[in-house]
C-alpha cells in the first residue's frame, strides 16, 4: 500500500533532479526551462498527494492554477529564448554572462 | 508679532516656484529668463527686507510662526519661525542670491535657465533651513539643498568636477545621516520633532555626548572644521563662480547655524564637557589652515582655505563661552564671543563671496586661477584692483571693514577664557594678512607679467555694480555693526542663559 | 563759535576724509588740479580748525571734550562707541598732524607733478590724515585700533605707490606684516584691558586702575605676573611696530621706496609717532608697571644707539634720514621709559617739524638730481639750490641739537630726564643717548657735507639741469624751517615744567623726573647756558667736526676706516644681519611650514590617507567581492541552494 511518504520522497527526488539540472547544465537554456517545469511538477505532486491523504480538494484546485501558470511561463520562456537566440546566435548557458561584475 | 502674510513661507516658496517657472521657460529666450530670474531673486530679497522691517528686536521668541500639520502620524509639522539668529542669515542668503544671479549673467553660456533655476531653488531651500522649527522639516531642507549644489558643481564646474562634486556630496551626506540618527533618537525621547521642544528635553550626560558627536559630524563637515575640511577647497576650485559664492557665503554658515541651533541648546552639558576639544579644533583651523593657505598656488584654493580659517573663529566664539563663564562668572564676555562668532559668519559671507567674485572676474578673462599666471593686473584693471584691495583688506580683518568686527570680538572674549587661546587666535592677524596680501601682491602688483595680462579689460558696469554692492555692505557693517547686534542680542542672551543651565535628565 | 565744539571736531576729521573720497572716486572727473585743490582745502580746513581748537583748549582754557559720536555696537551693558577725546595732549597732536600734512599736500603738487597716479596720491595722503586723526582723537581703544590699523593700511598703499617697482611692493608688504606683528601684541593688550577693566573707554579704564593694580595673571603656569605689566608690554609691542623700535624696526628703512612726501608724512610727523603718542596717552597704565617702563627704556636705548650707527654707512640720502628717524624715535621711547612723557611729546613735536623739513629737503634734492638718491653722486649743491641748502642746514642743526634750535631743547630734556631716572636700565639708556648725540651729529653732517659741499660728483647731464625747486616745494620748506628753529624755546618751559598737558598725562611721584629737573629750571636762557657746561653739546660739535674732517678735508679717510674695520663695516652695511635673518627665518620659515602642512597634513594624511584611502579601500574590497558575480545562472543557483541548506540547518537545529 502506498503511503504519503512515498509520494513525498518521489517529489523530493524529482525536485532535486531539477535543481541539479539547473546548475549542472551549462549547455542549453531549454534544459533549464524543462528543469523549472519539472520543479513545478514535483511541487504539484506534493499538492495532489496531500490533497488525497488529507481529504482536502483545495490542493487539487491549486494544482490546476499552477499548471496554467506553468504553461504560460513556458510559453513566455520559449519566446524569450527565441529572441535571445536571434540576438546572440547561441543558447549556450556558458556564454550568457552579461551580468558579470 | 503677527502678520497676515505668511512671510516665511513666501521666502521659501517664491524662489522655488520662480525657479520652476524659469526652468519651464527654457533656454529659448535667454534674456527673458535672465531678467525673470533676477526679478524673482530681487523680490525674495525685498521680502526679506520686509521681514527685517517687521521684526521685533526686543524679544527672543520665535516670530512669524507658521504651523500646519504635515505628517500627522509622526507628529511632523510644517513649522516655521524666525529669531535673531535666523534673520541675519536669511538677509545674507537673499542678498547673495541677487548677486549670484548677476554674476552668472554673461558668464554662463550653456543651460542658462537650468543654472538660474538651480540657484533660485537652492535659495528657497536655504531659507527653509534657517526658518524650519521642525527637525524633520529642517532635515528635509538640509538634504534637499545638496541636490542643486551637486548639480551646479557637477554640470557647470571645472575639469575635475566629478571628483569634487562626489567628494562634496559624500562628505556632507555622511555627516548628515548621523544627524538624522540623532534626530530620530530625540524624537523617540520627546515624541516631537519640534526643535524648541528638543531644547527643553533633559538627557543624561552620556546620551548628550553621543547626540553631540552625531551633530558634530554633520555640522563640522559643513562649516568645515579641521580635519574634515578637505572637500571644501576641491569643491570651490571646481565650482563655477556663483557656486563658490553660495558655497562660501551661505552653505558654510549652515554648519555654524546648526551648532548654535542644535548642538549648543540640545546638548549643552555635553557642549560644556567637550568644549576643550572644540576649542582645540578651532585653533587648529585658525593657525594650521592659515599656514596651509600660504602655500597655495591656486587663488580659489587660497580663499577656500582662508574661509576655513575664518570659520575657526565661529566655532571658537561659540565654544569658548563655557570657559569664559567659568573663568569670569559673568555672562557678558561669553555673549560677546557668541555674537562675535555670529558677526563673523555674516561678514565672512560678504567678504568671501566678494573675493570669489573677484577671482571669477579674473577667471572669466584669463581662464586661469593660478597665481603664477598673473602679475601686474593693476596696470590694466585699476578699478578692479581697488575693489579687490578693499576685499583683501577686509579678509585680513582691517578695522572699518566687517571682517574686523567678528575677529575682534572673538579675540577679546577668548582672552577672558585663557591668554593662550587669544594668543593663538590673534595669530590670524599676521597670517591672514600674509596669505591674503601676498596673493594680492603676486596677482595685482608689479609690472605686467605677460601678454594676456596686458590685454585685460577693466570691469564692466555689471561687475562694478556687484562689487560696489558688496563693498557697501562690507564697509557699512565695519563702520556701524550695531544693527546686526541689535537683532541678535535678545536671542543670544536667552540662548546663553539656556545653555549654562544644566539640563541633565534620567531616561 | 565755541558753543558747539562737537561740530568743529567732526569737521576736523571729516574734511580730509571727504577730500580723499572725492579725489579717489572722482579723480578722473575733477582732474589733476581738482584733486589737489579738494584735498588741500580739506586738510587746510582741518588744520585751521585744529588750531582754533588748540587756541580754545590751551590758551582760552576751554573745556576738554569727551563725547560719543555714535555707538559702534553694544552687547548688553558693554557699549563700544566711536567718540572723541580732545584734551591738551590730543589737540597738540592734531595741530602737528594736520599742519605737517597740509604742508606736505602743497609740496606734493611739485614733487608728484608728472606722476600718472597724481589723484590717487592725493587721495591716499588725505586718507592718511583722516586715519591719523581718528587715532589721535579717539576716546576708546577700539577706535584707537581703527586708526592704528588705518594708518598702517594707508602706509601700505603709499609705500607701494609705485606698484611696478619690485622693491616697493616688497617693502609695502613687509611694512604691513611687521606692523601686524605689533598690532598682534596691541590687540592682546586691548583684550587684557577689556578683561580687567571691563570697558574700552579711556576715562573708565583710567579711573579703575587702583582696582587692577595688585592683580596677577598666570600666563605660564606657576608664574604670577602683574596684570599691569602684561597689559603694558602687550600695548608697547604695538607701539614697537608702529614706532619702529628694535626688533620691529625693519620695515621703516625699506619703506623709503615710497615717494618722498610719504617718507616725510609717515616717518616724520605722524605714523611713526603714533606709538609714542599712544604710550603717553596710556601713561596712567604704564606708570603702574616699572617692569614695563624698564622694558621700554632698554628697547628705546637700543634703538637710539644702534640704529644711529647704521645711518653712518648708508649712501641713499633718504635711508640716512630714515635711520636717523629710527634713532630719534628711540630717544622718544627712552623718554617714555623714564616717565618723562612730556619730554617725549615735546621731542615728538619738534622732531615732526625738523624731520619733515629734512625729508622734504631731501626730496627737493632728489627732484634737482632727477630722481637720483645716491649721495656719492652728489656734492656741491649749495651753489645751485640755496634755499634747499639753507633749510637743510637748519634741519640738520635742529636734529643734532645745536643750542638754540628746537631739537636742542627737546633732546637735552630727554638726556637730563634720563640722568635723573632711577629705573633699572636707565644707566645704559643714559649712556646710549649721550653716545647717540655724537653719532647723530656725525651722520647728519656726513649727509649734509656729501650732498651740498665738496666735489661735484654728478654726471654732466644732471649737472646741466641743476636748479632750485619750484615754489610749491620751497615754500613748505621755508614754513617748516621756522618752527624747527624757534618752537623749542617757546615750548620748553610750559610743556615740560608748567603742567602743560594737565590731566592728560599722569606721572606717579616716584618716577617724576621732570619735576626734579624743573627744580633747577630758570627759564630758557638758563637752560641754554647750562647746556654748555655739559657734555652733549660738545659731543655734537665734535660730531660735526669729525664729519667735516672725514668728508670735506680728508675724503679718502672713510674708505681706509671701512677697510681696516671690515668686519664692523660689513655688520653695519648688513644692518646687523637682521633683515637676512628675518627673511630666512620668519618669511622663509613660515612658507616652509605652510608647504609642509599642506603637503603632508592635508594632501598626504587627510586627503591621501583618510579620504581617498577610504575610497581606495572600498574599491579594493569590491574588487575582491566582484569576482563572486560570475554572471552565470548556474553559479547563482548553486549559491541559492547553499543558502537554502544553511537556512534549513539553522532552522532544524535551532541554532539561533
Amino acid at each position: 500500500m502506498l503511503v504519503l511518504s512515498d509520494f513525498l520522497i518521489l517529489a523530493a527526488i524529482l525536485f532535486c533532479i531539477s535543481v541539479a539540472g539547473i546548475f549542472i547544465n551549462r549547455k542549453n537554456v531549454i534544459i533549464l526551462l524543462m528543469c523549472i517545469e519539472l520543479m513545478l511538477l514535483s511541487v504539484n505532486l506534493n499538492f495532489v498527494a496531500f490533497s488525497h491523504f488529507l481529504g482536502d480538494i483545495g490542493g487539487q484546485v491549486f494544482v490546476f492554477f499552477i499548471l496554467t501558470v506553468a504553461a504560460a511561463e513556458a510559453a513566455i520562456g520559449l519566446a524569450i529564448l527565441v529572441v535571445l537566440f536571434r540576438n546572440r546566435n547561441t543558447i549556450n548557458v556558458a556564454d550568457l554572462n552579461s551580468m558579470k561584475g | 508679532m503677527d502678520t497676515n502674510i505668511p512671510l516665511l513661507s513666501l521666502l521659501i516658496w517664491t524662489p522655488i516656484l520662480g525657479g520652476i517657472w524659469v526652468l519651464y521657460a527654457g533656454d529659448r529666450q535667454e534674456n527673458t529668463v535672465k531678467y525673470l530670474s533676477l526679478s524673482v531673486a530681487f523680490i525674495t530679497f525685498l521680502l526679506s527686507l520686509l521681514l527685517y522691517a517687521q521684526f521685533d528686536t526686543t524679544t527672543h521668541t520665535m516670530q512669524f510662526v507658521e504651523k500646519t500639520a504635515w505628517i500627522e502620524s509622526f507628529n511632523i509639522n510644517y513649522h516655521l519661525g524666525v529669531d535673531g539668529i535666523g534673520l541675519p542669515l536669511i538677509l545674507l542668503t537673499t542678498f547673495t542670491t541677487v548677486l549670484v544671479i548677476l554674476a552668472g549673467w554673461e558668464v554662463i553660456e550653456t543651460r542658462v535657465s537650468q543654472y538660474m533655476a538651480a540657484f533660485l531653488i537652492l535659495t528657497g531651500f536655504m531659507n527653509g533651513v534657517f526658518v524650519a522649527l521642525d527637525a524633520m522639516l529642517f532635515y528635509f531642507f538640509w538634504e534637499a539643498m545638496l541636490i542643486p549644489m551637486f548639480l551646479i558643481i557637477g554640470i557647470w564646474g571645472g575639469p575635475n568636477r566629478v571628483y569634487a562634486t562626489v567628494k562634496f556630496f559624500l562628505y556632507t551626506f555622511l555627516g548628515s545621516v548621523f544627524m538624522l540618527v540623532a534626530l530620530l533618537y530625540l524624537y523617540s525621547q520627546a515624541g516631537s520633532f519640534n526643535i524648541l521642544d528638543l531644547h527643553m528635553l533633559p538627557l543624561p550626560l552620556d546620551v548628550q555626548k553621543l547626540i553631540f558627536v552625531a551633530f558634530f559630524l554633520a555640522f563640522a563637515v559643513k562649516i568645515p572644521m579641521w580635519p574634515v575640511h578637505t572637500w571644501l577647497p576641491d569643491a570651490h576650485v571646481e565650482a563655477p563662480t556663483g557656486g563658490s559664492v553660495i558655497l562660501a557665503a551661505i552653505m558654510l554658515k549652515m554648519g555654524g547655524y546648526g551648532f548654535i541651533r542644535f548642538s549648543l541648546p540640545i546638548a549643552p552639558d555635553a557642549s560644556a564637557a567637550l568644549d576643550g576639544f572644540m576649542i582645540v579644533l578651532s585653533l587648529i583651523a585658525i593657525v594650521y589652515i592659515g599656514f596651509v593657505a600660504l602655500a597655495q598656488q591656486d587663488m580659489k584654493k587660497l580663499i577656500a582655505y582662508s574661509s576655513i580659517s575664518h570659520m575657526g573663529f565661529v566655532t571658537l566664539g561659540f565654544f569658548v563661552a563655557f570657559s569664559i563663564y567659568a573663568n569670569t562668572g559673568s555672562a557678558e564676555g561669553a555673549i560677546m564671543g557668541i555674537e562675535g562668532a555670529m558677526m563673523q559668519m555674516i561678514s565672512h559671507g560678504f567678504i568671501s563671496g566678494a573675493l570669489f567674485i573677484c577671482v571669477g572676474v579674473l577667471y572669466d578673462r584669463m581662464h586661469s586661477r593660478q597665481i603664477n599666471d598673473y602679475g601686474g593686473v593693476v596696470n590694466t584693471m585699476p578699478h578692479f584692483a581697488a575693489f579687490m584691495m578693499l576685499f583683501a583688506m577686509a579678509n585680513s580683518g582691517l578695522p572699518g571693514t566687517s571682517g574686523f568686527v567678528g575677529e575682534f570680538l572673538v579675540i577679546l572674549s577668548s582672552y577672558q577664557a585663557n591668554f593662550w587661546i587669544a594668543f593663538l587666535a590673534a595669530l590670524t592677524l599676521i597670517l591672514g594678512a600674509a596669505y591674503t596680501l601676498w596673493m594680492y601682491k603676486r596677482v595685482m602688483f608689479g609690472d605686467v607679467a605677460n601678454e594676456k595680462v596686458a590685454e585685460l579689460k577693466d570691469i564692466n558696469s555689471r561687475e562694478t555694480l556687484i562689487l560696489s554692492l558688496l563693498a557697501f555692505v562690507v564697509l557699512l557693517f565695519g563702520l556701524w555693526p550695531a544693527p546686526v547686534f541689535e537683532i541678535m542680542h535678545p536671542t543670544i542672551e536667552h540662548l546663553f542663559e539656556h545653555i549654562i543651565q544644566p539640563k541633565l535628565g534620567i531616561l | 563759535m565755541f558753543e558747539n565744539m562737537e561740530n568743529i571736531y567732526l569737521a576736523i576729521v571729516i574734511a580730509p576724509l571727504l577730500g580723499s573720497v572725492i579725489a579717489g572716486l572722482f579723480g578722473r572727473v575733477i582732474g589733476r588740479a581738482g584733486a589737489h585743490w579738494v584735498t588741500i582745502i580739506g586738510v587746510g580746513v582741518s588744520s585751521i580748525l585744529s588750531m582754533v581748537a588748540f587756541k580754545y583748549i590751551v590758551f582760552d582754557g576751554g573745556e576738554e571734550f569727551n563725547q560719543t559720536i555714535y555707538t559702534w555696537l553694544s552687547i548688553g551693558n558693554l557699549d563700544i562707541n566711536v567718540g572723541f577725546l580732545v584734551d591738551r595732549l590730543s589737540v597738540t597732536m592734531m595741530v602737528v598732524v594736520t599742519f605737517v600734512s597740509w604742508m606736505i599736500h602743497i609740496y606734493t603738487i611739485g614733487y608728484m607733478h608728472d606722476d600718472p597716479g597724481y589723484q590717487r596720491f592725493f587721495s591716499y595722503i588725505s586718507l592718511f590724515t583722516f586715519a591719523m586723526l581718528m587715532l589721535v582723537m579717539s576716546n576708546n581703544f577700539m577706535q584707537l585700533f581703527f586708526g592704528w590699523e588705518g594708518v598702517g593700511l594707508v602706509s601700505y598703499l603709499l609705500i607701494g605707490f609705485w606698484y611696478k617697482k619690485d622693491t616697493a611692493i616688497f617693502a609695502n608688504l613687509k611694512a604691513f606684516l611687521v606692523n601686524r606683528v605689533g598690532d598682534f601684541g596691541f590687540l592682546l593688550g586691548i583684550a587684557g584691558v577689556l578683561l580687567y577693566f571691563g570697558s574700552l573707554d579711556y576715562v573708565d579704564v583710567f579711573s579703575r586702575t587702583a582696582a587692577v593694580e595688585g592683580q596677577t595673571i598666570q600666563i605660564l603656569s606657576g608664574h604670577d605676573w602683574s596684570v599691569m605689566t602684561v597689559i603694558c608690554i602687550c600695548l608697547f609691542i604695538g607701539a614697537m611696530g608702529k614706532s619702529a623700535q628694535v626688533p620691529l624696526h625693519v620695515w621703516l628703512p625699506d619703506s623709503m621706496e615710497g615717494p618722498t612726501p610719504i617718507s616725510a608724512l609717515i616717518h616724520a610727523a605722524t605714523m611713526v609717532t603714533a606709538g609714542i603718542f599712544m604710550v603717553s596717552r596710556m601713561s596712567p597704565l604704564f606708570e603702574l608697571s616699572e617692569t614695563a617702563l624698564s622694558f621700554i627704556l632698554v628697547i628705546g636705548a637700543i634703538t637710539a644707539l644702534f640704529m644711529g650707527l647704521l645711518g653712518l654707512v648708508q649712501n641713499d640720502i633718504k635711508r640716512v634720514i630714515a635711520y636717523s628717524t629710527l634713532s630719534q624715535l628711540g630717544y622718544m621711547t627712552v623718554a617714555l621709559g623714564a616717565s618723562a612723557y612730556a619730554a617725549a611729546m615735546f621731542h615728538l613735536v619738534t622732531h615732526a617739524f625738523f624731520k619733515a623739513l629734512l625729508f622734504l629737503a631731501a626730496g627737493s634734492v632728489i627732484i634737482g638730481m632727477h630722481h637720483e638718491q645716491d649721495m656719492r653722486k652728489m656734492g656741491g649743491l649749495y651753489k645751485y639750490m640755496p634755499i634747499t641748502w639753507f633749510t637743510s642746514l637748519v634741519g640738520s642743526l635742529a636734529l643734532i641739537g645745536f643750542p638754540g634750535t628746537s631739537g636742542f631743547y627737546s633732546k637735552d630734556a630727554i638726556i637730563e630726564a634720563l640722568h635723573h631716572s632711577h629705573l633699572p636700565g636707565s644707566g645704559f639708556a643714559y649712556f646710549a643717548v649721550v653716545a647717540g648725540v655724537f653719532i647723530t651729529a656725525l651722520y647728519s653732517f656726513r649727509l649734509f657735507f656729501m650732498t651740498f659741499h665738496g666735489k661735484e660728483r654728478m654726471d654732466k647731464h644732471t649737472w646741466d639741469h641743476l636748479h632750485e625747486s619750484p615754489k610749491v616745494v620751497t615754500v613748505p620748506l621755508t614754513i617748516l624751517a621756522i618752527p624747527s628753529v624757534i618752537l623749542g624755546a617757546f615750548m620748553i618751559g610750559p610743556v615740560l615744567f608748567q603742567g602743560y598737558f594737565g590731566d592728560a598725562i599722569v606721572v606717579s611721584g616716584a618716577h617724576d623726573v621732570l619735576t626734579e629737573i624743573g627744580k633747577s629750571y630758570h627759564g630758557v636762557w638758563g637752560f641754554t647756558l647750562h647746556a654748555f657746561k655739559a657734555a652733549p653739546v660738545y659731543l655734537a660739535l665734535a660730531g660735526v667736526l669729525t664729519a667735516w674732517l672725514l668728508y670735506i678735508k680728508f675724503p679718502h679717510v672713510p674708505a681706509i676706516f671701512a677697510d681696516k674695520l671690515g668686519f664692523l663695516h660689513k655688520l653695519l652695511l648688513e644692518k646687523y644681519y637682521l633683515d637676512k635673518f628675518n627673511q630666512a627665518f620668519f618669511a622663509g620659515g613660515t612658507r616652509k611650514i605652510g608647504q609642509m602642512f599642506w603637503n603632508i597634513g592635508d594632501v598626504r594624511i587627510i586627503d591621501g590617507f583618510f579620504v581617498n584611502g577610504t575610497a581606495l579601500t572600498v574599491r579594493w574590497f569590491s574588487g575582491i567581492i566582484r569576482t563572486l558575480q560570475s554572471g552565470y545562472l548556474y553559479d547563482y543557483a548553486f549559491a541559492m541552494i547553499i543558502g537554502l541548506l544553511l537556512l534549513l540547518a539553522v532552522f532544524v537545529h535551532h541554532l539561533f
